[in-house]
């Protein structure tokens, strides 16, 4: 014999859990109504930040939180305006994103991807953040980029090198301000068949992930093409922290270069090691023995020490330049925060004010018209010189440096000088470029969301 | 034939970390039954005695240099650390070069203060608790001592270079009749380092009442205590002397890698491999492990060996693991009875 269980209560509970449940897309697609995900409605627009909090690059997402206040500030008319005044386009006067005024959240990528998409989920559906920034690995740009472009939200990458951000996996709603593994190669090769000749063999040790893959690939095309020889390109994993014996190998090869594909930990203890095995005071094939690292961080620099001393790199922004972009910069960050900013810094700054101007432009904060205000925008004042922002691929293609690790630093942030300014048309390609993805690579269609 | 000899030597002295943080491990787990999870922050805390024993020395006043201007054109802030003033600034500047030696020195007390409070204010809490409870409770201690460093010194690595009388590299080769074995000096010290301390911890078990009493412990804690031996104190003091070897080994290593706040989870779980296939509970058996999983690691990070099995360089220690559990479950060196019940 069956018997109803339907109580009153019960009855309440239920209704209640099922019309929380109906109510919960539209609660968290809060302004849809407007035509695109996150609409500001009121009098303020919330921007999401999310960079590494905790984890081995958390004081570079540290710095990159430091731009990213310094920007707000300028934005809303705080501060003395640091680049605003020096930004060519003038459409950034003080107050806020179109009248807005600008208010920020922020999240920990943890510099894990599936942590960095969920901090950024959280920031769009439970703050209702308009656009997301930040990140300090390509593995995280990549993910957290694709979850935009799902979401319908504009993201502007933070520290990001591998060619796959803007290449295979380029998105309608993703841009990058910063450089990339093609670009370091491009420019760096000349600089170095000048100083070490073309007559080089090269021995790669490469970290065991997408950066590193693309790192390795532009600087062998890159140094191939000038007449070095690659000897051998060994893989190492992501988690090593001894690289000796990686290092040794290479005292038993006939190599005369060794390039360190290798960021942040990787990059200093592999550094360190080679210093320590002696590679720098060997002599190969009558030729002195060099390293290379084709990408330099003036944080992860002070963490090799003495090693970085005359080893070659490339970098996306520099504090010692002397452009009036540049000086600006470091003279309002430097005021407030008593040290030089970091390239994570610059290029996090650089996009909060790109993504500002584009909505002032654009006249919308809909994400559609903001890539349509971002693509083929060419500026100046920024740090870079003459910039422009693709349209084809969303990538920012400016003059890159070549630095090398000061011989003798002044103070803890002086260790790298510029060696080289290597001008824009020197580290272009087609947007179609095989280490970019090829003809498949696309950036679909725009998402507005909602 | 170079090639071998120069992994073989990479080998011990990565062998040399593993094997200090194992006889640590298996200390531990022999005298007080606690797999300790923690031991890898203490690796990483002795580290981080050599880097504030280099900011002490280096603590410095500020003078004003008229002359040059920092970045953003004001008059640049120029360190003078005191001991520049006290002895000189050629004798201060080697004083401060030689930190990480002198590390040893000043860790060894704080390591065994470290290590009883650690035992006496949290693990001995669990020593009636299942194995979980203690892996649990351990692991997040270890994760509250790297977030407090890390508070403290920031995430990115710390350059702590050795003496530079000791800091670069020589002929190997010469002392055993080939040519071109070029080998870091500092990494030969650390071996040498290993070695004699794993060589005083055994002669001290082997050779002292204290250590007598420890070993019989060890073998059998109840009959100890029926005898009217204070066991546990003892077994505190070897819990603070597992801390010291980490502390050390953490000390030395120092000038091999920057130290940063993650080094004690990087060989933590590579540590308890060596335990495991050395055989729980057995010491010279995390020794010899050690110092095998060193080697073997080495030898598979060669480029020749990784084009025939690719990826062995990152399975390497963990096959061994497999093979030695499968083929030997009780590990290398281990005695019956421990771990099996």
């Amino acid at each position: 014999m069956s018997k109803s269980n339907v109580t009153r209560r019960g009855v309440l509970k239920t209704g209640a859990a099922a019309g929380a449940g109906l109510a919960l897309p539209t609660i968290l697609t809060a302004g849809s109504h407007s035509g695109f995900t996150n609409a500001p409605t009121g009098s303020t627009v919330t921007l999401g930040f999310n960079v590494p909090q905790s984890g081995p690059y958390a004081d570079e997402g540290a710095d990159e939180l430091r731009a990213y206040e310094l920007a707000v500030e300028h934005l809303n008319g705080g501060g003395d305006g640091g680049m605003i005044n020096t930004f060519s386009s003038k459409t950034l006067e003080g107050n806020g994103i179109l009248g807005k005024k600008v208010e920020y959240v922020t999240g920990d990528t943890q510099t894990k991807s599936d942590a960095a998409r969920a901090s950024a989920k959280s920031m769009i559906e439970k703050d209702g953040a308009v656009m997301i920034t930040g990140g300090s690995s390509s593995g995280v740009a990549v993910a957290v980029q694709a979850l935009c472009q799902e979401a319908g939200i504009i993201f502007m990458a933070g520290l990001t090198h591998s060619n796959d951000t803007t290449g295979k996996d380029r998105k309608a709603n993703g841009f990058r301000h910063f450089f990339n593994s093609y670009m370091s190669g491009a420019a760096l090769a000349p600089v170095l068949a000048n100083a070490y000749g073309k007559d080089r063999k090269a021995y790669h040790l490469t970290a065991d992930y997408n950066w590193g893959y693309t790192t390795e690939e532009a600087v062998v095309q890159a140094t191939e093409g000038m007449g070095w020889e690659t000897v051998n390109a060994v893989k190492t994993p992501l988690t090593q922290t001894d690289f000796s014996s990686y290092i040794a190998p290479v005292l038993q090869t006939d190599a005369d270069v060794l390039v360190l594909n290798h960021y942040g930990g990787n990059m200093i203890n592999s550094l360190t090691s080679a210093v320590q095995f002696g590679l720098r005071d060997k002599v190969v094939n009558n030729k002195d023995f060099q390293i290379v690292v084709p990408l330099y961080s003036r944080l992860m620099a002070r963490g090799a020490g003495a090693n970085v001393k005359g080893i070659f790199g490339s970098t996306n922004w520099h504090w010692s330049l002397t452009d009036e972009g540049s000086k600006a910069f470091t003279k309002s960050f430097g005021t407030k925060y008593g040290f030089p900013p970091s390239q994570a810094a610059h290029t996090v700054y650089c996009q909060t004010l790109l993504y500002a101007d584009a909505v002032n432009r654009a006249k919308s904060f809909n994400p559609c018209a903001v890539a349509e205000a971002l693509e083929d925008f060419e500026f100046d004042g920024l740090g870079n010189g003459k910039t422009l922002y693709r349209g084809a691929d969303h990538q920012c293609f400016k003059d890159v440096l070549v630095v090398k690790g000061k011989e003798n630093p002044t103070s803890e942030f002086d260790l790298l000088e510029v060696v080289e300014v290597t001008p824009v048309a020197q580290v272009m390609y087609e947007p179609d470029h095989p280490q970019m993805g090829g003809a498949e690579a696309t950036l679909g269609s725009c998402n507005p969301g909602a | 034939m170079e090639a071998l000899i120069l992994q073989i030597l990479n080998g011990l002295d990565k062998g040399s970390a593993y094997a200090l943080i194992a006889l640590g491990l298996t200390l531990i787990f022999g005298t007080l039954g606690v797999v300790n999870f923690a031991h890898g922050a203490l690796f990483m805390i002795g580290a981080f005695c050599a880097v504030t024993l280099q900011r002490i020395l280096s603590i410095s006043r500020e003078t004003i240099d008229e002359t040059r201007t920092d970045f953003l054109g004001n008059p640049l802030k120029v360190d003078i650390p005191y001991v520049y003033d006290w002895f000189g600034a050629d004798a201060g500047q080697m004083i401060i070069n030689w930190s990480v030696p002198l590390a040893i020195l000043f860790s060894i007390p704080i390591m065994m203060l470290v290590g009883v409070i650690m035992e006496r204010g949290l693990i001995k809490h669990f020593y009636k608790r299942p194995h979980a409870d203690q892996i649990l409770v351990t692991f997040g201690l270890a994760i509250v001592l790297q977030e407090i460093i890390k508070a403290i010194y920031g995430a990115n690595p710390i350059p702590t270079p050795a003496p530079a009388a000791l800091d670069g590299s020589f002929d190997f080769g010469v002392l055993i009749g080939m040519e071109n074995i070029i080998y870091p000096y500092w990494r030969l010290i650390y071996f040498a380092f290993a070695m004699i301390t794993i060589a005083a911890v055994f002669a001290f078990l082997q050779f002292t009442t204290f250590g007598m009493v420890v070993r019989a412990g060890m073998a059998d804690r109840e009959t100890v205590g029926l005898l009217g031996i204070n066991i546990d104190r003892r077994f505190t003091i070897m819990f603070a002397i597992a801390a010291c070897v980490a502390g050390l080994a953490g000390v030395m290593y120092t000038p091999i890698n920057s130290p940063n706040y993650h080094m004690g989870m990087d060989f933590l779980v590579l540590s308890f491999v060596v335990v495991v296939v050395g055989g729980m509970g057995s010491l010279p058996g995390a020794v010899l492990a050690g110092f095998l999983l060193g080697i073997l690691e080495s030898f598979a990070s060669m480029a020749q060996v990784i084009a025939i099995i690719p990826g062995i360089n990152q399975v390497i220690i963990y096959l061994v693991a497999i093979i030695v559990l499968l083929t030997r479950p009780r590990g290398l060196m281990g005695r019956k009875g421990v771990m099996e019940e």
